[in-house]
């Protein structure tokens, strides 16, 4: 064997599998040769440990339009002939590494993958993970992710509606950055990424190539560590400019001119060699490239380079023939180059030429084809004993008014306005409900229908139970929605975790799967797109394992969007699905464990799907029947923090002051059990007969009035006071003045 | 009437500016590819917001060169109304048309966030039907929009009644906190001397619907039509 172990390491391939791709190929591959395996095979491009596993979600349903994996994103049909086109992505590594930048280009690429479909992007969601502001490492990650998202977002033209982001020390130096897209198209003119038919042209059009993001598909496929800094050129620089004209052009091909294409893919992690091999293989056909036609940035650029560069803002267009001058004068248009690059071929081959010399000639099917990794997971001991810890041995809460205000004080909890103010979240005048509710809320122009959108996902249940974990991520995001009117009908999800070849690690995410599979099930709704982002790890350790869930809902009448925050003085509010009977198991996992007991992360989080199931089903059909004034979910904070968000976004007081609360204090208020909704009604009557008949618990907790938050005799804050502290937590964290109140706030 | 929206490389209020005037006020509203070098048969214009070729340079300083500019400012000589938002009012500044320039916000970040207006004049075709003083909320998005000009320049601007919107409280104080970007005297909006050129910065054409939270815009865009038909009948 003649390749050196520092060559397999920069495309982070194993030795044995070196041996595999010869066996395969009945020979050494050459240098681009191997350079293409290696970023075929990479888990990012080529999921070989998690493929196995991903085949446990639902993926089919009455809606689901395309197979999963077979194009960029995920479709659903949601009526009158229009679709969405949904998917999220990471990019992780690159932002741990040079914040703006890779957060900028993470957004870049998964618009791409939208426009690609032929569908319009209306909306990105962000779901994002730091480690504590209080590390100055951190508040730099922070601040560049954000303005990296904002900057990329805002040029384009595309609404940031909605994420969300937590904090928690095992994402130190390793920051997550999940971006989501969402497009719509007529059903019909959606765009496919398949190079069918031999003969047809390969045209690249876009950026120029130039030397950024080479191995970037490798390095997002490893742990992180002291020498990542190095990794800096992989890294790639985005334009949104150039992504604008691109997307412009593109719609422009789609909306107008299917006739002149057969496929669209865009250039993402391993480049040209990534988008030309994957559109062959879903076709069945080969593709022949000649390098040495890629518009550069520099001279003197290899064909191994030209193959992996990951320079953004490029597309991949497969062209009739007769067509060609069409599509290049379209592009000129747009002031973009196009140029012919390749041919589909019918060899079932990846041949790359650099002018007349062959430098490259490898089976489709052995690119597309990594090799998959079963492994053994193994619940580690550690994990048995944060479980079996004994909450009840806590002492309880002794001032819940205070434990409220430390709450809403802490950036977990508090108000992201901070962020989501520097995101332009209403261009394309769709947004009905905006950043910083369960779920943002679009109507679609043109019907009378409207989706809603919400990503979640919490690390840390993950963490102490990945299977309950993965299935409250799945129903957190599913109840986000119910509580804006919308029924849940699809979602997509990037599973991030550390590395696979641990068996603790393993153990995470197999049972994560198996728990989100579980409740999509039950749920109803099939997984129609994704990502997975591994070796997430620095020399501290692995991330919590975090799936994040991004979910799409279906308001089919306009009207009933259903708002967050209490909204008449008088009306009844009630919890669903719980009551006010604290038990020290509701603790689990909670905030207010980590914030007033020393950092505790422990106990055993979990989910009754049945009752999850039952108490949407009643939150929706209630939003349906025009029952329901606001709907609100309990999450981070529990009880006591979503009646403060009900309180702060309303700009109205709660009157509770007759409820009882039973048990442990702590429990009742902060606990953070799942399936529980805050709602708010005129008719309590009809909403009670309705719980009555689905079977979900229904507990008055008092009406909508005044201006102070009122529970039993155990809270009684102004609401004014609350809303200050909900909004000066971030700010103040990240080391600003307390914000000034302009009308935003008002 | 008929409105052109003015389409730059990177503009992206165009669609929003035209659902307005075209799907919730009826009007003829086109869009219009930046290199049309001639817009005579169009009542009013708009450029809408955006990041022209993606501010790079100076944000408007490369717009300003497109064929379309010139019979922009055809346009403006002939008193026929122009509107610019945004991106728009920072071109017609680059483009000599309004005076002053628009800075980087005073807290260094974009802000999109709803700002309240007080209508300083009704004396122009862009407010007649506003009730003098009166208190409109509007969106904004911009990280850009810090009106600035020489003292001497905004006293003129001020003694002949061109600043047309000013960011207030919502009782309508121009107070300092009502400032999202640290504008000059609190200036989010001011026609050229003639009064038939508008720049402003907030958003008109996000406020059109109750469905998105607010329709108060509304009464720009029904003052222009209004104004255009009156012109016609006369």
């Amino acid at each position: 064997m003649t390749v050196d172990q520092r060559t397999l390491d920069q495309i982070a391939l194993s030795q044995e599998e070196y041996r595999l791709a010869c066996e395969r190929l009945d020979r050494e591959p050459n240098e681009v040769e191997l350079g293409m395996i290696g970023a075929l095979w990479s888990e990012h491009c080529g999921y070989k440990n998690s493929r196995p596993l991903l085949g446990l979600f639902p993926s089919t349903g009455p809606r689901v339009l395309t197979k999963v994996g077979e194009e960029n994103a995920g479709v659903v049909d949601i009526g009158d002939g229009w679709c969405v086109a949904f998917k999220i992505e990471s990019h992780n590594h690159p932002s741990a590494i040079e914040p703006y930048q890779g957060a900028a280009t993470g957004v870049g690429g998964i618009v791409r993958d939208i426009f690609a479909m032929g569908a319009r992007p209306i909306a990105i969601l962000d779901s994002l993970r730091f480690g504590p502001l209080s590390e100055p490492r951190n508040r730099y990650l922070f601040n560049g992710i954000v303005g990296g998202i904002g900057g990329y977002g805002n040029c384009l033209g595309i609404p940031t509606v909605g994420g969300e982001i937590a904090f928690d020390e095992s994402y130190s130096g390793n920051p997550l950055v999940n971006a989501m897209c969402v497009g719509v198209a007529r059903i019909d003119r959606l765009a496919r990424a398949r190079a069918d038919g031999p003969g047809n042209l390969l045209m690249l059009v876009g950026a120029d190539t130039g030397r950024d993001g080479i191995h970037g598909a490798t390095f997002a496929s490893v742990e992180l560590d002291e020498r990542s800094e190095e990794r800096r050129p992989a890294v790639q620089v985005g334009n949104p400019f150039l992504e604008k004209l691109l997307m412009e052009a593109c719609l422009e091909l789609t909306e107008r001119h299917m006739d002149w294409i057969v496929g669209l893919q865009d250039l993402g992690a391993a480049g040209l060699t990534s988008a030309a091999v994957e559109c062959a293989a879903k076709a069945g056909t080969g593709i022949e490239i000649d390098v040495a036609q890629a518009p550069r940035r520099e001279e003197g650029m290899s064909a191994y380079e030209l193959m992996l560069s990951e320079s953004q803002e490029r597309m991949l267009v497969i062209v009739k023939p007769e067509h060609e001058d069409d599509v290049r004068r379209l592009f000129q248009r747009w002031e973009l180059h196009c140029v012919v690059i390749g041919v589909v071929t019918d060899d079932g081959m990846a041949t790359v030429r650099d002018g007349e010399q062959q430098v490259a000639r490898l089976p489709v099917g052995l690119l597309t084809d990594p090799p998959q990794y079963v492994r053994e997971g193994i619940k580690p001991r550690w994990l048995e004993d944060l479980q079996s810890y004994d909450l009840a041995g806590l002492p309880d809460v002794a001032d819940a008014g205070d434990a409220l205000l430390r709450l809403l004080s802490s950036p977990e909890v508090a108000s992201k306005r901070w962020v989501w103010r520097q995101y332009d979240h209403q261009v394309l005048t769709n947004t009905i409900t905006g950043p910083g509710s369960d779920a943002a809320v679009l109507r679609i122009k043109g019907t009378n229908r409207a989706i809603a959108l919400a990503t979640d996902g919490d690390g840390r249940l993950c963490y102490l139970d990945p299977y309950a974990g993965g299935s409250i991520a799945v129903a957190e995001a599913a109840r986000n929605l119910v509580c804006s009117g919308a029924e849940p009908i699809a979602l997509t999800n990037c599973l991030n975790f550390g590395n696979p070849e641990k068996p603790d690690v393993y153990y995470q995410l197999e049972q994560c799967i198996r728990g989100m599979a579980a409740a999509c099930e039950a749920l109803h709704v099939p997984v129609v797109s994704g990502n997975v982002s591994l070796y997430n790890e620095t020399p501290s350790g692995p991330i919590y394992p975090t799936p994040v869930v991004g979910m799409l809902g279906l308001i089919e009448d306009i009207e009933r969007v259903v708002p967050m925050g209490f909204q008449s003085e008088g009306d009844a509010v009630f919890l669903l699905g719980g009551d006010l009977r604290g038990e020290a198991d509701g603790l689990a996992g909670s905030e207010y464990l980590k914030l007033l007991h020393d950092g505790l992360v422990a106990g055993r989080p979990r989910i009754d799907l049945d009752l999850e199931v039952r108490v949407q089903g009643l939150c929706l059909e209630a939003g349906r029947r025009g029952l329901l004034r606001s709907a609100h979910d309990c999450s981070r904070g529990g009880l006591a923090v979503a009646l403060a968000e009900c309180c702060i976004e309303g700009g109205h007081g709660l009157d509770g002051s007759d409820v009882a609360i039973g048990g442990r204090l702590d429990a009742a208020l902060f606990g953070e059990a799942p399936s529980r909704i805050v709602v708010s009604t005129a008719d309590g009557d009809g909403l009670a007969a309705l719980a009555r008949e689905r079977e979900v618990p229904l507990t008055a907790l008092g009406r909508v009035g005044g201006q102070r938050l009122l529970l039993g005799t155990a809270l009684d804050a102004a609401v004014d006071d609350l809303r200050r502290l909900y909004e000066e937590a971030l700010p103040r964290a990240l080391g600003e003045d307390a914000p000034s109140f302009t009308a935003e706030n008002a | 009437m008929r409105f052109a929206i003015l389409v730059f490389p990177g503009t992206w209020s165009d669609h929003d500016c035209q659902y307005v005037l075209r799907d919730v006020l009826g009007q003829d509203a086109e869009l219009v590819w930046h290199r049309e070098a001639d817009l005579s048969s169009y009542d009013c214009l708009v450029l809408p917001g955006g990041f022209s070729y993606g501010d790079y340079l100076r944000c408007g300083a490369i717009a300003r060169f497109s064929p379309a500019m010139e019979a922009v400012a055809r346009h403006a000589e002939a008193g026929r109304p122009v509107i610019g938002i945004c991106n728009g009012f920072q071109i017609l500044c680059e483009a000599g048309l309004l005076p002053g320039v628009l800075l980087r916000n005073e807290s260094l970040q974009f802000r999109c966030q709803d700002v309240h207006l007080r209508v300083e004049s009704i004396e122009t075709p862009f407010t007649s039907l506003c009730r003098p003083g009166q208190v409109l909320r509007v969106p904004i998005s911009h990280g850009e929009g810090r009106y600035y000009a020489d003292e001497a320049t905004l006293d003129e601007l001020e003694a002949n009644g061109q600043v047309i919107f000013r960011y207030c409280s919502p009782e309508g104080e121009p107070a300092a906190d009502a400032n999202p970007n640290g504008s000059l005297r609190n200036i989010a909006g001011i026609v050229n001397q003639r009064g038939n050129v508008l720049g402003m910065m907030p958003h008109p054409e996000r406020a059109g619907e109750q469905l998105l939270g607010g329709d108060d815009g509304l009464v720009l865009w029904r003052s222009v039509i209004e104004a255009g038909m009156v012109a016609v009948a006369g």
